[in-house]
């Protein structure tokens, strides 16, 4: 549907660790700032997803909490997830599954840092 | 069996147990319990608590509400005067007759009075029921001078008793030494000296001959009530006497109606608790067997289990039980374990004496020394768990049986919990066997609270916690259910422990401690835990960038979310007092923003529905009036909740009001473990609910008692009395101590009632920690909370002043539109979230206006 790269906000607009939210197009879209392990703001890694917690029903995701989870099958690698504020449900940042319910998923959207402007690529 | 008809004569520890044993076993017997005294079954055991301020209803163990659900036909003041054997029916005083197929006698036992002239005036008292402890009372309201005859096990609590009430207070003992039952010559001689240390003055040896009213003492110019002549020519003046001097056996209806009785009284009874009248029982301190007549709780309810059990039915026997006693007199120590004498033949004993501590232990080993038979502690208790079990299961004892007493030999070989048989008992009041706890473990409960709820164990005199905790862990531990602590899979440390190397390695930051300590990137359970314990130590703004993202969205937000995404707003009225011009403020803010305003449980005011771009709206509003940050969104101390107090209402003692908003602007801001509250009550009738809260603060005529670790919620737990008028400087100094080591020691949400039940040596080992200072780091503690009181900041002030911060507050960072998703409808005149239904019919309907209101200033 919606093809096309869109600006949204500043890199500035980020805050590392945590959420935010855009409104692009009319939809909410939460923006998560990972930690990279790298002290370097250069290697920011951003995550879109949509800001709907399918289970609290509000628009609230973006104020949750992140964290990571060892993968069993491997021993470096993490999965990053978002815990609902709401009733604490986590959201994988990768899929937009949720860990804690298979009913359940959230959108995940592209995102790329140009310079000092935050595109995002709507899905579906 | 049909409905069997048992009737019980008598419901003290012993009566109710049964009660409660025999209604476990059969659901259709019909009991009719008769209970000479006014009230239903007290804690006995207990009773010198009374004096500290446990009233009856915290004594009693169960109510006539538990009797009816449980089905049980009760009458209280109701003697039994009459046996009928023949008709199978008793007869109370007042005439009432009830017939029985079983009967069973658990009358107890009554307080010697030696027979000495003059033993019958008016402050001649005994200790046995809450009524003698009120006369007690009365009687030590008008006197100073107290004295106690006897010098055994309760006439020592009774001395202490009368010692707290203010009195002088003498104790005087017919035999050589105190303690003769329970203790040896020279753990006697310790004991009287480290009573006396501490102001209670003995008298051994002395065989009082009159009790004189002093009115008829010629020349005297004492101004006491009395004087006790001895049989030695010397005479002690006093105001008041209490009889201790031994129990004898209620067994007066036996001895009335042919039932047999022994030599030196008590009803006689077989291995059953049989009687020699057919269909009839006796159990509990009334009962002789093989001519002994125990005088603790823990045999009696083995005897009521016994006897329980034969009337349905069954063959269970009682073979006698242990007498091994472990307590604490005054402060001091006292373990008494089996042959305490040395009466065995051929048995040989060590002794280690310190005199400086005063500390004096003694075993008694078979001539093989291959067995424990007794032992004696006076001074330290220490050892106490591990000899008994050794004793009781007949554990071989190490090569040099001495090191089990010597202090610090390093190779003193610990009992571990492991070593015990299935077996062992671990709670004879309540006859837990490890067994028991290993198969609630297995079963999967496994948590110690959990497995006191359980099993009782550790609920009657309260002598096993220490070895029942130590049952718990170690067989949990050998599940691998290993007492796992880590926090979670980014750190392998509990959260004692993180608090430990983020105070002694000064580590300021998450990612300091995950780099150096933990592993991963945190989560939703590390990252608040450590925001806390950093908080805690060091106090900085909890949304400074390098903490941010660690906190709960509520603390992010410094507001507590709502179901929809919209925010509570609760300033802070300390101690529930506030202005009428405060009042108003509260009300046109609420009304410009259209919040939803209402009082809360813990005397505030709520302001609910506002968006998260509205926060620092409301808040700069609520700043300029004065108000501040009420934390009812952080794991810190929400509100002292306070009862008018002394300023207005005709019965306080002492400014309530006042006390609570000291209390609520010294901890306000403090992060815990999980939630604080306090209240602070005027006067004992405890408008506040004091007790109900972490910490409960009630005025007396003297100062303030305080008690701790109460919690309403989800499972209501009583404080517990923690210390009796203090002054406000010892009282906060108490409460520092108190909160900061909950602080350092409890675990994630853990709220304070949970940390109390879990601790080992509870309330007991708190008192030492706070009042004796056992661990050395009372200044600590002390230090550390008014660093916390020192670096105070009201959050909200902080971050409006704080751009950074106060950007965060915004839906969108790239619009200024609001959520269109928050709705609200009008009800009983303030607004509420519109529910998912009548969301949608808006959606479709269009007539949107009729029904919703714009969430907008
Ligand atoms: C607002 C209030 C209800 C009210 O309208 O009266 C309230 C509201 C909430 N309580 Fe409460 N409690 C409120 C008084 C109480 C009281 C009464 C009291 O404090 O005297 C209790 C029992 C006392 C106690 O805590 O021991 C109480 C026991 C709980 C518990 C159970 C705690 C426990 O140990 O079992 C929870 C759940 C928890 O904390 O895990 C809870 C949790 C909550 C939460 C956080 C539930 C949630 O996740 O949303 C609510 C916060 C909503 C908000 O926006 O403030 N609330 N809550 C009261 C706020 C008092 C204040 O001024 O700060
Ligand atoms: C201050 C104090 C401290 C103690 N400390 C300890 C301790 O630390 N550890 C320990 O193990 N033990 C302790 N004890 C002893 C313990 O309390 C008793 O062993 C226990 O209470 C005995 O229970 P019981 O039911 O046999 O007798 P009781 O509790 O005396 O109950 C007997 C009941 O029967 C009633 N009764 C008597 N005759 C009649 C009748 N004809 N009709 C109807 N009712 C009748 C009595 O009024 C009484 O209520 C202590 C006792 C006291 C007083
Ligand atoms: S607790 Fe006492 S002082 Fe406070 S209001 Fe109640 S009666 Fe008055
Ligand atoms: S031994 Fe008395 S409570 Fe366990």
């Amino acid at each position: 549907m919606s093809e096309e790269w869109i600006q949204v906000c500043k890199k500035s607009d980020l805050v590392k660790n945590s959420g935010v939210c855009a409104l692009v197009n009319d939809k909410q879209v939460a923006l998560f700032c990972l930690p990279t392990g790298a002290a370097n703001d250069a290697e920011l890694k951003v995550v879109a997803t949509s800001n709907w917690d399918p289970i609290g029903k509000a628009n609230v995701l973006y104020r949750g909490l992140l964290g990571s989870k060892q993968l069993a099958d491997s021993e470096n690698d993490a999965m990053y997830f978002v815990a609902s504020p709401l009733y604490k449900q986590r959201y994988c940042l990768e899929t937009g599954r949720c860990i804690d319910s298979d009913e359940v998923a959230i959108d995940i959207h592209q995102v790329k840092l140009e310079n000092d402007s935050l595109f995002v690529k709507l899905a579906g | 069996m049909a409905q069997v008809k048992v009737v019980v004569v008598g419901n003290g520890m012993v009566g109710h147990h049964f009660v409660e044993q025999l209604r476990q076993k059969s659901e259709n017997a019909m009991i009719t319990v008769l209970s000479a005294e006014p009230r239903l079954a007290y804690d006995r055991v207990h009773l010198s608590e009374f004096f500290s301020g446990k009233t009856a209803e915290q004594l009693a163990l169960t109510t006539e509400e538990n009797y009816q659900r449980l089905n049980v036909d009760f009458h209280v003041n109701a003697r039994v005067v009459k046996i009928d054997s023949e008709k199978k029916s008793v007869e109370t005083q007042s005439g009432q007759v009830f017939e029985y197929d079983k009967l069973v006698l658990a009358t107890g036992s009554y307080p010697f009075v030696p027979p000495i002239p003059g033993n019958n005036q008016e402050h001649c008292l005994v200790y046995r029921t809450i009524e003698d402890l009120e006369a007690i009372q009365a009687s030590a309201d008008c006197s100073k001078v107290g004295v106690v005859v006897g010098g055994g096990l309760l006439g020592l609590e009774a001395a202490n008793a009368l010692k707290q009430a203010g009195l002088k207070t003498h104790v005087v003992e017919f035999a050589p030494q105190l303690m003769g039952v329970q203790v040896d010559t020279r753990g006697g001689e310790l004991l009287k000296a480290k009573i006396e240390e501490l102001g209670v003055t003995v008298h051994t040896q002395k065989a009082t001959q009159v009790i004189e009213a002093m009115e008829t003492v010629k020349d005297s110019d004492s101004d006491c009530r009395y004087r006790m002549c001895f049989a030695d020519g010397t005479h002690l003046d006093t105001d008041m006497i209490l009889f201790s001097a031994g129990i004898r056996p209620s067994d007066n209806l036996a001895r009335e109606f042919d039932i047999e009785i022994g030599e030196r009284g008590g009803i006689v009874v077989n291995n059953q608790c049989q009687t020699s009248v057919q269909d009839i029982y006796a159990i509990g301190e009334c009962a002789l067997w093989n001519k002994f007549i125990f005088g603790l709780v823990a045999p009696g309810y083995t005897m009521a289990r016994v006897v329980a059990d034969n009337i349905m039915g069954g063959n269970e026997d009682f073979l006698g039980a242990d007498m091994s006693t472990k307590l604490k007199l005054m402060g001091v120590d006292v373990g008494s374990i089996g042959d305490a004498h040395g009466r065995t033949a051929g048995a040989l004993s060590y002794t280690y004496e310190n005199q400086p501590k005063g500390i004096y232990k003694k075993i008694v080993v078979d001539a093989n020394q291959q067995k424990l038979l007794g032992a004696v502690l006076v001074g330290d208790n220490g050892e106490y768990d591990t000899l008994l079990q050794y004793a009781l299961n007949g554990i071989d004892l190490p090569e040099s049986p001495e090191s089990l007493i010597l202090p610090s030999s390093s190779d003193a070989p610990l009992l571990g919990a492991d070593s015990l048989p299935a077996e062992a008992t671990i709670c004879s009041c309540h006859n837990v066997s490890k067994g028991d706890i290993v198969n609630l473990i297995d079963q999967g409960t496994c948590e110690l609270a959990e497995i006191k709820g359980c099993t009782k164990a550790s609920t009657g005199c309260g002598g096993c916690t220490a070895l029942l905790k130590n049952v718990v862990d170690t067989e949990l531990e050998k599940r691998g259910v290993e007492v796992n602590k880590d926090l979670c899979e980014h750190f392998a440390y509990s959260r004692q422990d993180l608090f430990n190397l983020i105070k002694v390695q000064k580590i300021k930051s998450f990612d300091e401690l995950l780099a150096n300590h933990g592993k991963g990137a945190g989560c939703e359970i590390c990252k608040p835990a450590v925001g806390s314990i950093l908080a805690s130590v060091w106090n900085e703004f909890v949304l400074k960038p390098e903490h941010v993202a660690l906190q709960d969205t509520n603390d992010t937000y410094l507001a507590n979310m709502q179901k929809d995404g919209t925010y509570s707003v609760v300033p802070r009225i300390a101690g529930g007092e506030i202005t009428p011009e405060k009042l108003i403020v509260l009300g046109e803010v609420a009304k410009k923003y259209k919040l939803y305003t209402k009082v809360t449980g813990g005397q505030r005011i709520d302001l609910f529905g506002a968006r998260v771009d509205q926060l620092p709206l409301i808040w700069e509003e609520l700043l300029a009036a004065g108000f501040e940050t009420g934390h009812a969104y952080a794991k810190s101390l929400r509100t002292v909740k306070s009862c008018v107090g002394s300023t207005w209402c005709r019965f306080g003692v002492q400014d309530s009001v006042g006390q609570a908003i000291d209390l609520e602007n010294r901890y306000k801001g403090l992060r815990a473990p999980h939630k604080l509250k306090m209240a602070v009550s005027g006067c004992t009738r405890e408008c506040a609910e004091a007790q109900s809260k972490d910490i409960g603060v009630i005025a007396t005529e003297n100062g303030w008692n305080l008690y701790v670790c109460g919690n309403g919620g989800m499972k209501p737990r009583h404080a517990d009395l923690f210390a009796t008028d203090l002054d406000t400087e010892t009282l906060l100094k108490y409460i520092d101590r108190i909160l900061m080591f909950y602080v350092r020691t409890a675990d994630r949400l853990q709220r304070t009632s949970v940390w109390m039940d879990n601790m080992e040596g509870g309330l007991e080992y708190l008192q030492q920690v706070v009042i004796e200072d056992s661990l050395g780091l009372a200044e600590e503690l002390e230090n550390q909370m008014q660093h916390i009181v020192d670096s105070y900041q009201c959050e909200w002030k902080t971050a409006i002043s704080t751009p950074t911060s106060k950007a965060r507050f915004r839906q969108f960072v790239n619009s200024d539109k609001s959520d269109v998703n928050i709705m609200f409808i009008e009800e009983r005149d303030q607004i509420r979230p519109a529910t998912e239904a009548e969301k949608t019919k808006v959606m479709t309907s269009q007539s949107e206006n009729d029904l919703l209101l714009e969430p907008q200033v």
